[in-house]
């Protein structure tokens, strides 16, 4: 289970942005996160995967503290995938710093063999996000942070992404967090529902 | 008011650099659009739907092939008219931030865009004001250079540009990219009282759920070709009433509806690929 214990945050002489939440993935469930822009969804995702240190409270993987190096058993995958990628590096190398995916399951993800020799700019936002999630499924990985990673794809692209993540979730038994503020995307995909209000979680 | 006809483009591009070859972008390209409404332009990413902005304004490469023909208010529109009509009567919201010069207050830029539709300078200068006042940008906003503002505010500066003009032509490219809801829905209603005004809005997006309420009419476009032109009304239950198998399995993607994607648009893609 991915636990957040009563964490407290805040930015550098800014007001108090979370006020001792506490929320939990289990292992192969999907959990919804939405709320308005500035909420702290995503320092939310990035204190449980890892990115900030919480002020107080703290996240527990698995009953153990998330490891300080190597490949973290929660992974965030971010909104804008261009942000995410070395610009001069080849898409295989890219993918390959994380794991070699196999053949099969990169089909699964529609990612074509001739993507992986060519370099980040000249793929779309739509393909560059499927290496985003491709490469964060890394062989050590049990939790994922999706952080409004489907915004910025159209309709179609945006399901087969999903549909592809949930059949790998469901064969590795993945806790996912879908952060979105679009709660009918959380209702199809997550059986259970936060929201993010004035630094505190409410059950939805 | 615009009406566009069997449109095709096609860009060069070099796979070695003794090559030329032409890529189709666009794929004869035909639909009309009428003063007053808003018609939104839908499709996934890489179909075509900024190109046929920079078409209508007359922005592509000078190496661009072009065949077939726009008209606007029924009049051949080419280049030398567009040239005339661009930011008088026509005008684009861009997608890319870095349409705004990085070295000019941003209130300053918008009094230019009112100063090219016929406002002299200083009712250019106030409509400007009144403009980003529009879009909840306050003074200090108006003083402000574009590196200072936020990605949002930076995409409302641009949306304020075009409000500031008195084009009766206004093609939105992505305006609601990086907005949150409420101000996606702010910038979305100001367009529509846009249409309201008498103006034709056309607003390119990939978003079909927020473009559908406020849209008269929604061409679907898909790999340079407009699949479909229908009523935004059309767009409802099971989309039994819109005729190609793009637009109805674009409709079931959305979450609100079945939420999947059906196999004869893959085998369509494999097909075409």
């Amino acid at each position: 289970m991915l636990e957040a214990c009563q964490i407290d945050f805040a930015f550098t002489a800014q007001p108090p942005l979370l006020k001792s939440v506490s929320m939990g993935v289990n292992a192969g469930e999907w959990v919804g996160l939405s709320g308005d822009s500035g909420a702290g969804k995503s320092t939310l995702g990035q204190l449980l995967a890892g990115y900030y240190l919480p002020h107080s409270g703290r996240v527990v993987v698995d009953g153990e503290k998330l490891p300080s190096r190597g490949i973290k058993p929660v992974q965030w995958l971010p909104q804008s995938p261009e942000l995410a990628v070395n610009p001069r590096w080849r898409v295989s190398r890219v993918l390959n710093e994380a794991w070699m995916p196999p053949d099969a399951l990169c089909r699964a993800f529609g990612i074509k063999p001739d993507w992986l020799n060519r370099l980040p700019g000249s793929l779309s936002g739509g393909e560059l996000q499927r290496i985003c999630v491709l490469r964060a499924l890394a062989p050590g990985v049990r939790y994922l942070i999706a952080d409004e990673i489907s915004t910025m794809l159209d309709p179609i692209t945006q399901v087969e992404l999903w549909q592809a993540l949930k059949a790998e979730a469901q064969t590795r038994r993945l806790g996912v967090l879908v952060i979105s503020h679009d709660t009918a995307l959380i209702k199809r995909l997550c059986s259970r529902h936060y929201h993010l209000k004035r630094g505190q979680l409410e059950d939805c | 008011m615009l009406r566009i006809e069997q449109l095709t483009l096609e860009l060069p591009y070099y796979p070695r650099w003794w090559q030329r070859r032409f890529a189709t972008h666009l794929d004869q390209l035909s639909f009309s659009a009428a003063a007053g409404s808003l018609h939104a332009v839908v499709g996934a990413s890489g179909a075509g739907k900024s190109l046929l902005a920079h078409t209508i304004m007359g922005l592509l490469p000078a190496n661009a092939r072009l065949s077939g023909q726009c008209f606007y208010q029924e009049t051949l529109l080419d280049a030398k008219r567009q040239r005339h009509l661009r930011g008088r009567h026509m005008a684009l919201i861009p997608q890319s931030l870095n349409a705004l010069d990085p070295l000019v207050r941003t209130q300053r830029q918008v009094s230019w865009a009112a100063n090219r539709s016929g406002l002299a300078h200083k009712a250019a200068w106030q409509a400007a004001g009144q403009a980003l006042n529009h879009y909840q940008l306050d003074d200090r906003a108006g003083r402000a250079y574009p590196h200072e503002l936020s990605g949002g505010m930076a995409r409302r500066v641009l949306t304020a540009m075009a409000h500031a003009g008195q084009a009766s032509l206004i093609i939105a490219d992505e305006p609601t990219v990086g907005l949150d809801p409420v101000q996606r829905d702010r910038v979305l209603s100001a367009l529509r009282s846009l249409a309201h005004q008498g103006k034709l809005v056309i607003l390119i997006t990939h978003d079909l759920r927020h473009a559908l309420p406020i849209a008269d009419h929604v061409t679907i476009m898909h790999q340079g070709r407009s699949v479909e032109t229908a009523p935004a009304s059309a767009f409802t239950g099971m989309g039994e009433t819109l005729k190609s198998a793009y637009a109805q399995t674009l409709w079931q993607a959305l979450p609100d509806n079945a939420f999947s994607a059906s196999e004869i648009i893959h085998k369509k893609e494999e097909s075409v690929a």
